[in-house]
């Protein structure tokens, strides 16, 4: 039992990563800097929505509650979701959002391809589908990243600050706790110790590209992944929850 | 905000899944042929449309004048033995 929470919370971690980064980029929707690019945000968005899904949906089945993926997703306070703080922060400008996406999908990607190896079936299937999105994720956030910093001096300044202010939500994706070490230890979670170092080598790589240089501080906010959250959770979960809220059996 | 007057236009062909050769979908604005191929990805082949894409610099085409329709084309209409249809084609042809 004991170990089918620790599952259940797991799955929540990386299925609240997903569905509030992409509540974050539907935000973006009539807003894009470009036709292209407003198309661009919204599938970034719409993958992100469908792997918290099958991600929340199961987590449902693991918690043994009969709760469904929109249950989980629009009954819960904030308190109670478990994704990190980066994927909640507000858009900012088109900078923010591209830096914020770059820190995620690089992490992402690591993430997706090593629980492949889950000893769990059905988090390695999900895994297997969602690294193809995020393998264009990756390339859509690291191209922008190259031509914002290799753009004009603005762009360049602009781009840099991003990063810059960001830095310190990357470190929480990679720090392993209680839960972290004991879903490796049971060979369905990730080893984050060791993706950090690919992370950290890709991200250095495409900002020389970009020249921009990667931030040195090594102070990290955390507390997402134990329900800690900043202020902006909160707004996030208003928008997303109340019409469900307000019509709790409501169909589309 | 994106100064967008200095992004040139793309012209967008796609091949389709059964489809043998490109064709012209539309076009769209980047800043570049790289961005223009994740562009048309993204605006182009939501919905499985496409196996393959080219992009084209819009100004790379070089094209006909409406000026000269009458005699480019209108030379051919009275010259309907060019058509294939004059011809039994035998089976083993295909994609005819």
């Amino acid at each position: 039992m004991e170990q089918h929470h620790g599952k259940y919370e797991y799955v929540l971690r990386i299925g609240d990563n997903a569905l509030i980064l992409g509540q974050r980029l539907g935000e973006w929707c009539g807003h894009g800097p470009i036709l292209e690019e407003d198309i661009a945000l919204t599938n970034l968005s719409l993958d992100l929505i469908g792997q918290a899904r099958s991600l929340l949906s199961y987590a449902g089945e693991l918690e043994g509650k009969g709760r469904d993926e929109d249950r989980i997703a629009f009954f819960r306070d904030t308190q109670q979701f478990r994704n990190v703080l980066l994927v909640e922060q507000p858009n900012g400008h088109f900078g923010d959002t591209i830096a914020r996406q770059f820190y995620f999908d690089h992490f992402s990607w690591l993430f997706f391809d090593a629980l492949q190896a889950s000893n769990d079936e059905h988090l390695a299937a999900i895994a297997a589908k969602s690294l193809k999105e995020v393998t264009y994720h990756r390339r859509h956030s690291s191209e922008w990243v190259i031509r914002l910093g290799d753009g004009t001096a603005e762009s360049h300044a602009k781009i840099q600050q991003s990063i810059n202010d960001l830095w310190m939500f990357s470190g929480e994706m990679f720090t392993a706790d209680d839960l972290d070490r004991s879903a490796l230890a049971a060979g369905y979670g990730v080893n984050l110790d060791q993706i950090a170092a690919y992370w950290k080598q890709n991200v250095a790589g495409v900002l020389a590209q970009a020249g921009l240089t990667l931030p040195d501080s090594s102070w990290m906010q955390s507390g997402g992944k134990n329900g800690v959250h900043s202020e902006h959770l909160g707004f996030v979960l208003a928008e997303m929850q109340h019409l469900p809220r307000m019509y709790p059996d409501a169909q589309w | 905000m994106i100064n967008k007057k200095n992004w040139p236009l793309f012209e967008i062909f796609i091949r389709s899944r059964q489809g043998l050769s490109h064709k012209h979908v539309g076009s769209l604005h980047a800043a570049d042929a790289q961005m223009a191929l994740e562009n048309a990805r993204d605006v182009y082949t939501r919905r499985q449309e496409g196996e393959s894409i080219w992009v084209v610099p819009a100004e790379a085409i070089f094209s006909s004048s409406p000026d000269e329709k009458d005699s480019l084309f209108t030379p051919a209409d009275d010259k309907i033995y060019r058509h294939p249809t004059f011809y039994d084609l035998p089976d083993a042809i295909k994609h005819m």
